[in-house]
C-alpha cells in the first residue's frame, strides 16, 4: 500500500467524505464533552482506568493463565493462536466441525485486523456482519472507515442504493419502493438480519474485556446485534487479544464508565452483554474463546510503546483528530485509523512498508488526542518515539532530502551574513508572486514538504530590512 | 513442537523482562460523588432520556400499570419467565406465554415480553438482568418487541460502581448479565438516532415502590 500522504489526498478531494466526517465527528466530540463534564470525578478515573489496565500489562502471562483456569471452569473452551493465520485456521475448524456454510458476526475489531470474513469465505462460509454499519460496508464491498461508525463516509441515498441492490442476493431483499429515510433503512436492514439471527447455529464476537477472576467475556453495543448473536445460535467462537483482560469483576466498572462517554458520547451505550462460560438452558451450550497474540507480545516488549495496548477501541483519538477528519479512515490503511491507528498499526505490524513507516508522521502532534483518550494513551510521545524508530532504520543509507535540508539550514543560520542573504533571496523571490499569499508545490526536495501543506509566500519585507527602513542604519 | 499458548506466554514474559516487580495497589476505587437522595428521581430521569418510558407506582397498582403498558404498545400476547409473579399479569387481556423451551421463532410471534430486573443504575438510565427466575433466559427479553421491565425502587442504585457490587454474587453464580440501556437504537446512517434495529422497539420501565 503506499504511503500516507498519498492515500490521503484521496480522501482530501473526496467532498462528500469529508463533509460527512466533519459533521460526525463534530457531533460525537461534543455529546462526549456534556457527558464526560457530567462525571465529577473523570480525572480520577482515567488515571484508574490507565493504572488497571498498566498492571495487566505487567503481568499479563499471569493474568492469562488465570483468565484460561476461569475461562475453562465455567464451560468454555480455551484456543490459542499466534498470529492472523492460526486465529482463523481455529475458526474455520470450529464452523466445519458444525457442518453449516455460515454464520452470523458481532462487529469486532480483532476479527477485521485477522481478516476472518475473508478467510472464511475461501472455504464457502458466509460470515454475515450484523452491525448495520458493518452490514453496509460489507453489502457495498467496501471498507470501515471509522472504529465505531465505519460506515460514516456513506450518506443516505448511497445506503438505500446498496441495499436495493445487494440485499436480494444474499437472503431478504429491500422492500420495494425503500426510501433513504433513516427509520426505513433500519427497518430493512432489521427484516434482512431477523431472518439470519433466527437460523444461525454458530455465531463469531470479539470481546470488549475478558475478566480474569471470572471468565466473563463482555460485548457493549446499542443495536440488539450482539445480543441476538451472543445469545440465539448453539454454538459462540470469540476472538480477543491478549491485551483485553481485566484483573477483577471489580476493575471493569472503570471500563463500564469510560467507555461509553468516550466512545459514543452516552452515559451507557443502549445494550450490554456479559457471560461466564455456558448456561444452561440460556444461550449457546458451546463456548470457544480465541486468545490473539498477532504482534501484540512485540508491542508489549517495547517499555514506550506498550501503552498503546491499553487502548480500550473507543475512537475519541479519531473524532478530535484534525488529520483524520479530513483524510478520512481509509488513508490509514489498516483497520485502526485515526491517531490510534497511527501508533498502533505500525506496532503490530512492524515499519517495513512504506505506509507503515509513513503512520507516525500522519498527525501534527496538536495533542487533543491525548486529552480525550480515557485510559491516557501519550499518543504524541508514541508518534514521535515511532518516528525515532524508522529514522533510526534508515541510517547509514542515502542522505535524506530533510537530512539535507537540515545540514543547510544549519549552515545557514550560523552565519548572519548568509542568513540575511538568504532572507533578501526569499523576499525578492515574493515579488515574483504578486498577491498569492500561498506557495504552490514546491521543487523537489521540498516537494515531499509541500505535498501536504500549504506553504505561507514570504513576506515582501524581512524584520531586519524593516528595522533599516524605519529606523536608519545608525540605529543597529 | 511447541503450542501456540506455550509460545504466547513465552513471548509474554520475554517482553516483560527479569527484573519485575510483583504487582502494585491499584488506586483506590474512584468514588463518583452522585446525590444518593435523588437516587431514583435520577434513575427515572436517566432513562427517559434514552426514549424509555418511565414510570413509578406502588406495588397495589402494579398489574393495572402492567395491562396498561401492554395495550398502549398494541401487544396482543405477552410471555413471562416461569418464576414471574403471576398475579402482576392479571389485568392483562391477551394471551399469556409462560417460557417453556420456546423456540427463536416462536419467540419471533409474541408481541412482548415481561421481566423484573436485577439492578438499576441511576447515573446512566441503565437497568440490569441477571435472568435470575423471575428474568427468564436471554432470548426471551430480546426477540419480541417490546419489554416492560418492573424494578423495586430499593433495586436502583446509584452509579455503576454500586451496581458491580450488587452484581458479583450473580457473576459468583456464573448468571449471564444484560445490562439495558433505552430501547435498541442505532447512530449508523449519518448519526441519525433511530430506535429499534434488532432488539425491543419500546422499553416500558415500570419502578415499583413497596409501600402503597
Amino acid at each position: 500500500m503506499p504511503k500516507f500522504p498519498s492515500m490521503a489526498r484521496d480522501g482530501l478531494a473526496n467532498t462528500q467524505q469529508r463533509r460527512n466526517l466533519q459533521h460526525a465527528t463534530h457531533t460525537i466530540r461534543s455529546k462526549r464533552a456534556t457527558v464526560v463534564d457530567e462525571v465529577p470525578d473523570w480525572e480520577e478515573l482515567r488515571v484508574r482506568g490507565a493504572a488497571v489496565k498498566d498492571q495487566v500489562l505487567a503481568h499479563l502471562d499471569d493474568y492469562l493463565v488465570q483468565l484460561e483456569a476461569s475461562l475453562t471452569a465455567s464451560g468454555a473452551t480455551v484456543h490459542w493462536a499466534r498470529d492472523a493465520d492460526e486465529a482463523n485456521r481455529i475458526v474455520r475448524d470450529l464452523v466445519q466441525a458444525k457442518e453449516v456454510d455460515e454464520l452470523v458476526k458481532v462487529k469486532s475489531m480483532a476479527t477485521q485486523e485477522i481478516e476472518l470474513n475473508e478467510a472464511l469465505e475461501e472455504v464457502g462460509i458466509s460470515a454475515w456482519e450484523t452491525d448495520l454499519a458493518e452490514l453496509i460496508v460489507q453489502l457495498g464491498h467496501d471498507r470501515p472507515s471509522h472504529i465505531l461508525v465505519p460506515a460514516i463516509h456513506r450518506n443516505r441515498s448511497e445506503i438505500r442504493d446498496i441495499f436495493r441492490e445487494e440485499m436480494g442476493a444474499v437472503g431478504t431483499p429491500a422492500p420495494d419502493g425503500l426510501t433513504d429515510e433513516p427509520t426505513d433503512l433500519a427497518e430493512a436492514a432489521r427484516r434482512h438480519l431477523r431472518e439470519k439471527f433466527l437460523r444461525a447455529k454458530v455465531a463469531v464476537s470479539g470481546a470488549n474485556f475478558a475478566v480474569a477472576d471470572t471468565g466473563t467475556l463482555v460485548v457493549l453495543e446499542s443495536e440488539g446485534n450482539g445480543r441476538m448473536c451472543l445469545t440465539l445460535p448453539e454454538t459462540l467462537i470469540s476472538v480477543v487479544g491478549i491485551e483485553k483482560v481485566v484483573p477483577t469483576w471489580e476493575d471493569l466498572d472503570v471500563f463500564m464508565q469510560l467507555l461509553p462517554r468516550s466512545s459514543t458520547g452516552e452515559r451507557m451505550n443502549p445494550y450490554t452483554s456479559m457471560w461466564t462460560g455456558t448456561t444452561e438452558g440460556d444461550g449457546p451450550q458451546e463456548v470457544h474463546v480465541v486468545l490473539l497474540d498477532n504482534g501484540r507480545t512485540s508491542v508489549l516488549a517495547d517499555e514506550v510503546g506498550r501503552q498503546a495496548l491499553r487502548c480500550i477501541r473507543c475512537s475519541a483519538c479519531l473524532n478530535v483528530c484534525p488529520v483524520y477528519e479530513r483524510a478520512g479512515g481509509h488513508a490509514y490503511g489498516s483497520v485502526y485509523p485515526g491517531p490510534i491507528g497511527a501508533i498502533l498499526t505500525p506496532q503490530l505490524r512492524g515499519t517495513s512498508s512504506p505506509l507503515d513507516q509513513s503512520l507516525p508522521y500522519a498527525s501534527s502532534l496538536c495533542g487533543a488526542c491525548f486529552d480525550v483518550c480515557p485510559v491516557r494513551i501519550q499518543i504524541p510521545e508514541l508518534l514521535v518515539h515511532l518516528r525515532t524508530q524508522v529514522v533510526d532504520e534508515h541510517r547509514g543509507g542515502r542522505p535524506s532530502a530533510e537530512g539535507v535540508a537540515m545540514r543547510t539550514a544549519s549552515w545557514m543560520f550560523a552565519d548572519h551574513r548568509r542568513y540575511e542573504k538568504a532572507q533578501r533571496a526569499s523576499t525578492m523571490s515574493s515579488k515574483l508572486l504578486g498577491e498569492r499569499t500561498t506557495l504552490g508545490r514546491l521543487p523537489w526536495p521540498a516537494s515531499s514538504w509541500s505535498g501536504a501543506r500549504d506553504a505561507p509566500a514570504p513576506p515582501r519585507e524581512t524584520f531586519r530590512q524593516w528595522w533599516v527602513r524605519t529606523h536608519g542604519s545608525e540605529s543597529r | 513442537m511447541t503450542s501456540a499458548r506455550e509460545e504466547i506466554l513465552a513471548r509474554v514474559t520475554s517482553a516483560l523482562g527479569t527484573d519485575r516487580q510483583p504487582p502494585a495497589d491499584l488506586p483506590q476505587r474512584a468514588r463518583v460523588t452522585w446525590d444518593a437522595g435523588r437516587t431514583v428521581d435520577q434513575f427515572v430521569e436517566t432513562t427517559a432520556d434514552y426514549r424509555a418510558i418511565v414510570e413509578r407506582t406502588v406495588v397495589n397498582s402494579l398489574p393495572q400499570h402492567i395491562a396498561a403498558a401492554l395495550a398502549g404498545a398494541s401487544a396482543a400476547s405477552v410471555i413471562r419467565p416461569a418464576g414471574l409473579d403471576p398475579s402482576w399479569l392479571t389485568g392483562f387481556p391477551g394471551t399469556v406465554l409462560t417460557d417453556d423451551h420456546h423456540t427463536a421463532y416462536d419467540l419471533d410471534s409474541i408481541d412482548a415480553v415481561i421481566t423484573a430486573a436485577a439492578v438499576g443504575i441511576a447515573a446512566t438510565g441503565t437497568v440490569v438482568l441477571d435472568h435470575g427466575p423471575d428474568q427468564g433466559r436471554r432470548a426471551i427479553s430480546l426477540v419480541p418487541d417490546v419489554h416492560v421491565c418492573v424494578i423495586r425502587a430499593d433495586q436502583v442504585v446509584p452509579d455503576v460502581p454500586e451496581a458491580t457490587a450488587a452484581l458479583r454474587e450473580a457473576i459468583n453464580e456464573r448468571r449471564p448479565l444484560t445490562w439495558i440501556s433505552g430501547p435498541s437504537a442505532t447512530s449508523d446512517i449519518e448519526l441519525d438516532r433511530v430506535e429499534g434495529v434488532h432488539g425491543p422497539r419500546t422499553l416500558h420501565v415500570i419502578i415499583v415502590d413497596q409501600d402503597g
